[in-house]
């Protein structure tokens, strides 16, 4: 056998990839359960490629026959249905995961110098996922899909001079048929995926090269030479760390240790994703939204119409600017921002554990304001909330002045050299 | 970093301090109890390619009038999309089976290419009508059915029998097989039943309604 496996070995390096980027890898003992939710995403993503496989095997991409082959699959398919609820609640189950992963960045300082390509790589996974999620939202073209995605690409209109061609143009007609619905399955079904696995595979290389960041955003590479033996860590580290640095003690392998952590966090995510699958895939409207049980009717608008819940926020932006070219501009700034992160946040010390109290308030105060755009933009429209998403508007974009302001002199705690005990 | 990690430390990362039976034992559970949850979430991917309850129904049963079929006709009908023949042979064509046994591959119809009822000399419920699946079990054609002599052509002899236009194949009016053609059974006998003497079901047999 080991004749066989050295075979290998000499032909394409398999074992010498597994050791360096999973086996022994070294990963910090201190990491918590805010690290599972990277394996989360990809054990979905994984999810949505296998069930969008056999997705396709019965859908229509055609005006006239995409809401009935989805029925199909639903009703005629042995087991369309559950392989259908697997996918439309995987597409909330990434967003769920990938903010979660996305607020650890933000808490650990996982942007920060030298993870910054790091982060951008995953701002642009969760611009690929949204176009991703949007499109597919289209595919069944219900009255949701199809008001939807006359928004949504209508937002390109706001564009100055070219967008009303623009929008043409990415309809492939007047108004949204036939052509969009083809076009957005090319791009859901091969185009996109491709991308994001790509980048995916991006974000994890460059992670390993930069290494990961913990709780307490303290290194666990250290220069060449400067440990001694004792403080190095026993456990089996692959050659491509130890020969470049000297790794401390405050590392264990990522297989078992990491591996089995995040085995256990994903028995927990499967049981609630099952329990939201069998017995509330529609989530009140929210995962699947009512008016889309009915045919796209180009002539009639839903009485309320929202986008999933995993792009309200954004909306709620977008509603809350009284001028259309503005709206668009601050809702692509309100991703933008995000983005910039690494470069708006100038303090140098990592993880909020080690920061000053504004820090923390910011932090809490912008996940909270998150959550409430998301409420404002996936709730009919009030007066009251008109007030309101726009003072929500200004503290989501505050969070990022406040954080620039404030992190080049910040009032730090003294971080420790190691991972305390 | 207490007693606990310092023994994780010596027991890291596979040479155990002797006893390992219990982390065996855990490692073995959780494994099986994976294995059981991957085999169970494949059941629906696998399931998912089973005919649907549109193209079962579309599989059904057929119903066939046969009171209009004259003596020596043919006719063709469609069961789950394929071509079922049904011919009302005559007394001549039945007389006709017995003269060139010779010259069949399965004569009494060995192979289990018709349901039971139909394992005899006409291959038939009855005689009078011949039921047959009309695709070669060569490579997939729908034979020709030459009749009132032009089958002479083909076997000396047989003036009625099936020749399949692809390779060549000849079958006789109860769809047997003849030597030295590449197909190598006879033609297949679908399931069928009388609901009354004018009228067939294709797809069923009586013992199964």
């Amino acid at each position: 056998m080991s004749g066989f496996m050295n075979w290998i070995e000499q032909r394409i390096p398999m074992m010498r990839v597994a050791n360096m980027h999973a086996i022994q890898y070294p990963a910090p003992r201190n990491m918590n359960f805010w690290y599972v939710f990277g394996f989360l995403a990809t054990i979905v993503l994984v999810n949505q490629i296998i069930t969008g496989i056999w997705l396709t095997m019965n859908y229509v991409p055609t005006a006239e026959g995409a809401f009935a082959s989805v029925e199909y699959i639903m009703r005629e398919i042995d087991y369309g249905w559950i392989i259908r609820y697997m996918h439309s609640t995987g597409a909330s189950a990434f967003f769920i995961v990938v903010y979660m992963h996305m607020f650890r960045g933000m808490i650990y300082g996982s942007y920060q110098k030298p993870r910054e390509l790091l982060w951008v790589f995953g701002m642009f996974i969760y611009l690929a996922l949204m176009a991703e999620a949007f499109m597919g939202y289209v595919l069944p073209w219900g009255q949701m899909s199809y008001w939807g995605a006359q928004v949504i690409v209508s937002l390109f209109g706001a564009i100055p001079v070219i967008g009303p061609d623009l929008v043409i143009w990415l309809q492939g007609d007047y108004v949204i048929s036939g052509a969009t619905l083809n076009r957005f399955f090319a791009l859901h079904v091969i185009a996109l995926p491709l991308v994001i696995v790509i980048l995916v595979f991006l974000h994890i290389i460059a992670l390993h090269e930069v290494g990961s960041n913990n709780p307490d955003g303290v290194a666990i590479k250290h220069k060449k030479g400067s440990l001694s033996e004792s403080e190095k860590t026993p456990y089996k580290i692959h050659e491509y760390y130890t020969d470049k640095y000297d790794i401390a003690d405050d590392v264990v392998p990522f297989f078992p240790h990491i591996v089995l952590k995040d085995l256990v966090a994903f028995c927990v995510f499967l049981a609630a994703f099952c329990y939201i699958m069998f017995f509330a895939p529609e989530m009140g409207g929210k995962f699947l939204e009512h008016p889309n049980f009915e045919i796209a009717n180009p002539l009639k608008t839903p009485e309320h119409i929202f986008p999933v819940w995993y792009f309200t926020p954004f909306y709620a932006i977008l509603k809350a600017v009284p001028d259309k070219l503005f709206g668009v501009l601050a809702m692509f700034g309100a991703i933008a921002a995000l983005f910039a992160m690494p470069w708006i946040d100038r303090g140098r010390v990592r993880s909020w554990r080690y920061r000053c109290g504004l820090h923390k308030v910011n932090l809490l105060v912008f996940a909270v304001v998150f959550i409430f755009l998301g409420y404002l933009g996936g709730t009919p429209q009030e007066n009251w909330k008109i007030i309101a998403s726009q003072i929500a508007t200004v503290l989501y974009f505050g969070f990022f002045v406040a954080l620039f302001l404030y992190s080049k002199n910040e009032n730090t705690k003294p971080v420790p050299a190691r991972i305390p005990k | 970093m207490s007693d606990v990690s310092v023994d994780a430390k010596e027991s890291a990362p596979e040479k155990g301090p002797g006893d390992n039976t219990r982390r065996r034992f855990l490692t073995v559970a959780t494994s099986v109890v994976g294995a059981v949850g991957v085999a169970g979430a494949a059941v629906p991917f696998i399931a998912s390619w089973n005919p649907s309850a549109k193209a079962k129904a579309a599989g059904a049963d057929v119903e066939v009038d046969i009171s209009g079929i004259e003596p020596g006709q043919l006719i063709r009908v469609m069961w789950r999309s394929k071509p079922v023949w049904i011919v009302r042979r005559t007394p001549e064509i039945l007389e006709e089976l017995k003269q060139h046994e010779a010259n069949l591959k399965d004569p009494t119809s060995e192979a289990e290419q018709q349901p039971a009822f139909a394992k005899n000399y006409y291959r038939s419920l009855k005689e009078e009508y011949l039921v047959l699946v009309g695709i070669c079990t060569h490579l997939g054609c729908s034979p020709t059915h030459l009749k009132n002599g032009a089958f002479e052509e083909i076997v000396e002899g047989v003036p009625d029998g099936f020749f399949c236009p692809c390779h060549g194949s000849k079958f006789d009016m109860a769809g047997r097989v003849f030597q030295n053609v590449p197909a190598p059974l006879n033609l297949v006998v679908p399931p069928y039943q009388y609901v009354d003497d004018t009228t067939m079901i294709i797809g069923s047999t009586a013992e199964e309604a």
